[in-house]
């Protein structure tokens, strides 16, 4: 039986465990979603989409649903993958499984919980009728296979007029209880008019064995409202990660997302931005910096709908070894987005003669009155640069560390968290293997 | 100090110096003239170790050690010290924490500890005052968007703070006005003393002016075609280079 077949096949069985109430609309959502899935199937690389990204090795991996045995966990086996020199809340899961012991949440001023409960508490059921699955339906067939195994993960809903005093972070762990694991989270949030939320994101592997996560996150900013969300993927080598984020914007808000690829077999990100509205910001950030037989894939999406918006993208690689990076990015500007300011840069640097990136910029602009622009380079070290660090006593492995470092430096300044920003370069210190004595 | 013995190199295996003989005492200045392409900036980056460069035969010694094996950032370890004639933008790299990374990465070649970060930063600015550096220019990264004159005192400056053995200026003085000139030449004579050597690399004798060498060596072709006093350089200044040909 193939990973399709088992997946349909448990679909059953998982609706009737009863983690919801009968008469959530859930349900309905659900079975459509497994319809599609088993239509679709999984996406092959005869799919234009995924023509530099094949998923075939990863899917002959007998892969268990769910977590049977549970593996006890405790703060000092995780607090090393939290930015824990800051107040946050947190939201621990650990094999798909909430944990209410290493967790930190609230319902103070704003909800900073687990989709679980939303889904089945009455409080919440306005919020999951109007937002769950409004932007991920009919998106890719991985979206709605997680759709359809919808059981838990984050529920962020930020009320309006609400600064969100701090961060909020989200850890998802295996712990390597299965042989091989397929987790399937799936984050709402939900932001209302003039309110703040910064979030951080990381999913980590515990043990050697190997995980597959098929991650989505839908994210609602209204009015005027400023989001940031910060994506670290820095897992194991046996660990790969499908992250599905859609944002929606409406008038005025701002929303950013980092996204920092260190480490992990595989790493697919599909980001997708659509706008509701006029006035309205959508940053997307990200570096790469791969070794060895590491595979990222970048594929974002911003959708002009409005006029007077702008989008601002900038995606930095660093890859040496046999490492592969992908980046595609598509702009639309739809015929009524007048106005429209939107900037894509890629700028990629390759170390070694195995590694490789596919860079494919789209732009379809179908606006008459706007200003677009996209630049895309691959290039290597620069070698004159090199010397002359050298000539001022810097040895090659920490030159080279130095240029690197100002290569992702613009999108490193990006972070609005100083913890983070100090975690982050100590991560790319780690990764191009120097210890540099500043932070650029 | 340096003492180079019947220098042969290449490129792409073509034969740039063909057979340099040059001796530099603690405290001397020497200048090496030269029309274009006669070998004088290969002549200094095969002294600083630039590995495109393949040395066929003889030596370089600095202070009785072979150079031969060394990297370039050995080298500097060493005390050389390369002002370049095109000096390279590093964009994100801001000239302070350039320098503090050259010379706590110098250090430690050494064998010495860090240099305190307070003491650096005093340091750092009485060296920028030297070379009428504007403070504000310390934060910009590392000659992106510098002017030519601008590149060549930041030049000078990392020099000050290296405080090397040998420095090779190569065309320090192209691209300065008269203004700049003097300031980087000032700076350049301020570092001199009896324990370092100056190698000036240069076109005309307008730097020579101010930076006074105790020789002259002209360039040819790949060898040394005439050796004299720092009359030679007006000499050359009056006549050109065709009656050494």
């Amino acid at each position: 039986m193939d990973l399709k077949e088992k997946l349909v096949s448990s679909f059953l069985a998982f609706e009737n465990k009863g983690i919801l109430d009968l008469d959530s609309s859930v349900h309905s959502i659900r079975t459509k979603a497994i319809q599609n899935f088993e239509k679709e199937g999984f996406p092959s690389k005869k799919d234009e989409e995924w023509k530099y990204t094949s998923l075939k090795p990863l899917l002959k991996h007998d892969f268990s649903l769910f977590s049977t045995n549970e593996k006890s966990i405790g703060f000092k086996n995780i607090e090393n993958y939290l930015i824990n020199d800051i107040e946050s809340y947190t939201l621990i899961f650990i094999d798909g499984v909430f944990s209410s012991f290493l967790s930190d949440t609230t319902h103070d001023d704003c909800d900073v919980c687990v989709l679980s409960s939303a889904l089945n508490r009455p409080k919440y059921k306005m919020i999951v009728d109007n937002y769950f699955n409004t932007i991920a339906k009919n998106n890719n067939s991985l979206s709605e296979l997680n759709t359809a195994f919808t059981k838990e993960g984050a529920f962020i809903n930020i009320p309006k007029n609400t600064i969100v005093p701090k961060p909020i972070q989200i850890l998802n762990f295996s712990t390597g209880s299965e042989k091989e694991i397929l987790l399937q989270p799936r984050n709402l949030v939900v932001v209302g008019e003039n309110s703040h939320v910064q979030i951080i994101e990381r999913h980590q592997n515990l043990s050697k064995n190997t995980t597959l996560t098929n991650s989505v996150t839908e994210i609602f900013v209204h009015k005027r409202a400023i989001v940031d969300y910060y994506k670290i993927q820095n897992d194991t080598e046996n660990s790969s990660l499908i992250d599905s984020t859609f944002v929606s914007q409406k008038q005025q808000s701002v929303a950013s997302v980092h996204t920092y690829s260190f480490g992990g077999k595989l790493t697919r990100n599909n980001l997708e931005f659509y706008h509701e509205g006029e006035h309205i910001t959508s940053n997307l950030n990200g570096i790469s910096i791969l070794n060895g037989k590491q595979h990222v894939d970048n594929h974002t999406l911003v959708n002009h709908k409005f006029p007077n918006c702008e989008s601002h993208e900038l995606y930095k690689g660093i890859y040496a070894d046999k490492s592969v990076g992908v980046f595609n990015g598509k702009v639309i500007v739809q015929q009524e987005a007048q106005k429209t300011n939107a900037f894509q840069q890629n700028n990629n640097i390759l170390i070694d003669d195995g590694a490789s990136i596919n860079a494919k910029p789209q732009l379809e602009i179908f606006a008459d009155d706007v200003k677009c622009s996209h630049g895309c380079t691959i290039g290597q070290l620069d070698e004159s640069a090199l010397f002359y660090m050298q000539s001022r006593g810097i040895p090659k492995k920490e030159a080279k560390a130095l240029l690197l470092f100002a290569f992702g430096n613009d999108v490193v300044n990006k972070i609005k968290i100083p913890q983070l920003k100090t975690r982050i370069t100590k991560l790319i210190a780690k990764n191009l293997g120097v210890n540099l004595g500043f932070e650029l | 100090m340096l003492s180079i013995k019947n220098l042969h190199a290449n490129i792409n295996d073509k034969e740039i110096l063909k057979g340099i003989n040059l001796e530099i005492k603690a405290g001397e200045v020497h200048a090496i003239m030269g029309p274009n392409g006669s070998g004088k900036s290969t002549l200094s980056a095969v002294i600083a170790g630039k590995e495109e460069y393949e040395v066929t035969e003889g030596s370089v010694f600095l202070n009785g050690e072979d150079l031969a094996d060394l990297a370039p950032e050995e080298r500097a370890h060493k005390g050389v010290f390369l002002s370049f004639q095109y000096p390279v933008e590093i964009p994100g790299v801001t000239v302070t924490n350039f320098i503090k990374t050259a010379i706590n990465e110098t250090r430690k070649g050494q064998g010495l500890e860090e240099f305190p970060a307070k003491e650096m930063l005093k340091l750092i600015r009485e060296k920028a005052d030297l070379l009428e550096i504007d403070r504000k220019f310390l934060s910009r990264s590392l000659n992106e968007g510098f002017s030519g004159g601008e590149k060549k005192r930041n030049e000078i400056f990392q020099m000050a703070m290296l405080e090397p053995k040998l420095a090779i200026l190569d065309e320090t003085d192209s691209g300065l006005d008269i203004d700049a000139l003097k300031v980087v030449a000032n700076g350049v004579n301020k570092l001199k003393s009896s324990d370092n050597a100056v190698l000036v690399i240069t076109h005309y004798q307008r730097l020579l002016d101010y930076i006074v060498p105790d020789f002259v060596h002209v360039l040819y072709n790949g060898k040394i075609v005439k050796s004299g006093g720092k009359e030679l350089a007006l000499e050359l200044e009056a006549k050109g280079y065709d009656w050494l040909k």
